[in-house]
């Protein structure tokens, strides 16, 4: 392959291919616990608007769950002491209790959207935006009462799986197998629930009338679906994602909380709803990508490419390491505006459904 | 409303017609400072017995800190000029119809092209220095509002979504250059240059800068335009009715390129004001909350520049107090926030508030909200 560098263009390209295959088994475990918490994300964005519902919450919805589940998780493993792990993931009585309140929180405030956009027919943006403002300032300020004058509060993180190294250096499979694999129970769940999800909702009675209720609610409810009903089901279900989404933060991948700290991630898993299309193997997809770009835009900075890439090294080291950062947003207002492939949103997202009257 | 309603309604009283409008945001602010209070007593259980009585302290605390002294107003006038000029870039939008969550972004982009273009213009006279500076920041945002109108109106991407991601690429924008070619030598961190003569004249020992007069001079003019201008009247048409001012002859995506470059000019000139006149320079992540801020103002203000200025006062005292109630309360001032949030709510649920009060008032959405949310799902072109 070596030869092929010299030719231009065709040469660059192939040293950035190198330059991917060199750096890629460094940073894919990396990559798919960045991507795990805008997977997750984005598996709440399309169970809402497969059911016609805006949710640009997800960003307070999974802030409010790290919060809920880190308070909780700390405050069960001061009153417990510390307690043996158990299993690969070291799970503790304090770390499960910490998931289930940032479920619980999550899910609170899906209901609260679901209220606000189903019933009151609020209008699904400003609902998503009194969530992000209401986590923004409620884990803000508890933050400051609670946990502050507690600087020792915290129970950890779950254990990361570890697989024999033999399997690790098995080239390719071993790359991808570390990658899924070796993660904590969150991250690892992902690639489950993805799937799932995806089944679902595209071989299961429950998609077939998610789907429809999203796309024409009038003629789901002909047919006898009872789209509030659906529509509140789903919205609620979903907080469980972004509850787990917030989990990853500060029980799995790391072990604090700061204000703000999901940093844009319920926005990109919004962008990963868009670019994949509105299914959750391709949000999935999107979020592995979206990922991986952050990633591979920290291993240049940490890693440039060296002298065999004579050609590739001034180009890298030319393009600024918050482009890797914001290429997700500029890929999303790309596709959103048809330029590759156009990405259209289920027909009868973000109106109320309001039932015909008899009259 | 029926056309006799709504000529009865023109005819009432002036005073009556105010208090009809300003009804449900007076219930939606006292509502929310009543449930501040509930959990600022929760929070004292914290750090001991439930004090009843520490909610009254801290509001105590932020009124004197707003309104306690000529400072305080000052600094509250100044608190409240960029979220004027945000809750104008947010209600404007609503009024054709839009949703603009990227006053950030816009913000961001009229600090950074005028903290650029200021710190470059530092050795000009003032009288060159000052407009240029100012008008650079304004077009910087307004460009940033020009592209989710353009792509809206020729390509149908909707503007929630694109005005969201431009936010963020705002930010790793102002990173990159306040970090790279913008930044200035000889201090200990990264910031754009000294400004020197683009510096906004302030009143003596005041924060009442140029900008300040500048965003309140802004409300009757942006009143005006939606209201007694051609182009206003065509950006209310569109934004009530957009399949209406097309048949009628208007270009709805003409007037959505335009009311969005005109928010991002609002927003950019926030920008501009804040460094120009606050801050004096820009640093890689300079953090606003204006974004969700102006969203919060142009709602309570039902996007009307005057209700919008009121409302703008309101946030901007709130912030402007929340300094003296930290240190004296001890109550953080994230409060804020909480209020900020809480206000929102008993906005959306003025349905539930109308019928719970059996008032007689308007509701608090403005009605152009009917025209956002129905073409989220459409993707198709104005």
């Amino acid at each position: 392959m070596d030869v092929l560098y010299g030719i231009p263009i065709l040469g660059i390209i192939f040293q950035f291919l190198g330059y991917v295959i060199e750096v890629t088994p460094g940073i894919a475990p990396i990559v798919l616990g960045l991507s795990a918490p805008i997977a997750l994300g984005a598996m709440c964005g399309i169970m809402n608007e497969r059911s016609g519902i805006v949710n640009i919450g997800i960003e307070g919805m999974m802030l409010s769950g790290a919060f809920a589940g880190f308070l909780i998780a700390g405050l069960v493993h001061q009153a417990m002491g510390p307690v043996e792990g158990f299993g690969v993931f070291g799970i503790t009585p304090a770390l499960l209790a910490g998931v289930l309140a940032a479920i619980v929180v999550a899910m609170l405030l899906s209901a609260l959207h679901a209220w606000l956009s189903i019933t009151i027919a609020t209008d699904q943006i400003i609902s998503g935006v009194i969530i992000n403002v209401a986590a923004i300032g409620l884990t803000g300020y508890l933050n400051r009462v609670l946990i502050t004058p507690n600087p020792r509060l915290g129970a950890g993180t779950f254990s990361t799986f570890r697989i024999p190294q033999e399997v690790a250096d098995f080239p390719v499979v071993g790359w991808i197998v570390e990658m899924f694999v070796e993660q904590g129970p969150i991250a690892m769940s992902v690639v489950i629930l993805v799937i799932v999800l995806q089944v679902l909702l595209f071989r299961s009675r429950w998609g077939l009338r998610t789907r429809a209720v999203g796309e024409h609610p009038r003629a789901a409810d002909t047919v006898g679906v009872n789209v509030i009903r659906l529509r509140y089901r789903n919205v609620i279900i979903a907080g469980i994602f972004a509850g787990l989404a917030g989990a990853y933060l500060t029980l799995e991948g790391t072990s604090s909380f700061q204000n703000q700290m999901t940093a844009n991630r319920g926005y990109i898993a919004l962008a990963a709803v868009i670019f994949g299309r509105w299914t959750p193997i391709g949000a999935f997809g999107a979020a592995l990508l979206f990922a991986y770009s952050g990633a591979f835009g920290q291993a240049v900075r940490i890693r440039p490419p060296g002298v065999e890439y004579a050609d590739l090294g001034p180009i890298m080291a030319a393009i600024p390491s918050q482009v890797y950062g914001a290429l997700p947003y500029i890929v999303t207002i790309v596709i959103l505006a048809g330029v590759v492939g156009r990405s259209i949103a289920p027909a009868a997202v973000g109106r109320p459904y309001v039932k015909e009257s008899h009259a | 409303m029926t056309a006799i309603e709504a000529k009865r309604r023109a005819e009432a009283p002036l005073l009556r017609r105010l208090l009809r409008l300003a009804a449900v945001p007076a219930v939606a602010v006292l509502g929310a400072l009543i449930v501040g209070a509930i959990i600022i007593s929760l929070s004292s259980m914290a750090s001991g017995p439930l004090d009843l009585m520490l909610p009254l302290q801290a509001y105590g605390n932020m009124f004197e800190g707003a309104f306690g002294s000529v400072r305080g107003i000052l600094f509250t006038i100044a608190s409240a000029t960029p979220l004027i000029l945000g809750g104008m870039a947010v209600g404007l939008a609503f009024k054709a119809g839009l949703f603009n969550i990227g006053a950030q972004g816009q913000f961001l982009m009229g600090g950074i092209g005028s903290a650029a273009v200021g710190a470059w213009m530092a050795g000009a006279p003032a009288i060159a220095a000052i407009p240029i500076a100012i008008l650079s920041g304004a077009l910087l945002g307004a460009a940033w509002g020009f592209i989710p109108g353009a792509l809206k109106a020729w390509t149908g991407a909707h503007e929630v979504v694109t005005t969201i991601m431009l936010n963020t690429i705002a930010g790793a924008i102002i990173g990159y250059l306040v970090t790279g070619p913008l930044e200035a030598p000889g201090f200990g961190f990264s910031r754009t240059g000294v400004l020197g003569n683009s510096e906004l004249p302030a009143f003596e020992g005041t924060t009442i800068h140029l900008g300040v007069l500048i965003a309140f001079a802004l409300v009757p003019v942006v009143w005006w335009l939606l209201w007694r201008s051609t182009l206003g009247f065509e950006i209310r048409t569109v934004g009530a009715n957009p399949d209406a001012a097309r048949y009628a002859g208007m270009h709805p995506a003409l007037i959505t390129i335009l009311t969005m470059s005109l928010c991002g000019l609002l927003a950019g000139l926030a920008g501009a004001g804040q460094i120009l006149g606050i801050s004096h320079f820009m640093t890689p992540s300079y953090g606003t909350s204006i974004g969700f801020d102006s969203i919060s103002i142009a709602l309570l203000g039902r996007a009307n520049p005057f209700g919008i200025m009121a409302a703008a006062l309101v946030f901007g005292a709130m912030r402007a107090g929340s300094g003296l109630m930290q240190i004296e309360a001890g109550i953080p001032v994230e409060i804020i926030d909480v209020i900020q949030a809480l206000i929102l709510l008993f906005l959306a649920t003025d349905v539930v508030i109308r019928r719970l009060l059996r008032i007689r008032a308007e509701s608090a959405e403005p009605d152009e909200l009917q025209t956002v949310t129905k073409s989220y799902g459409s993707g198709s072109p104005t």
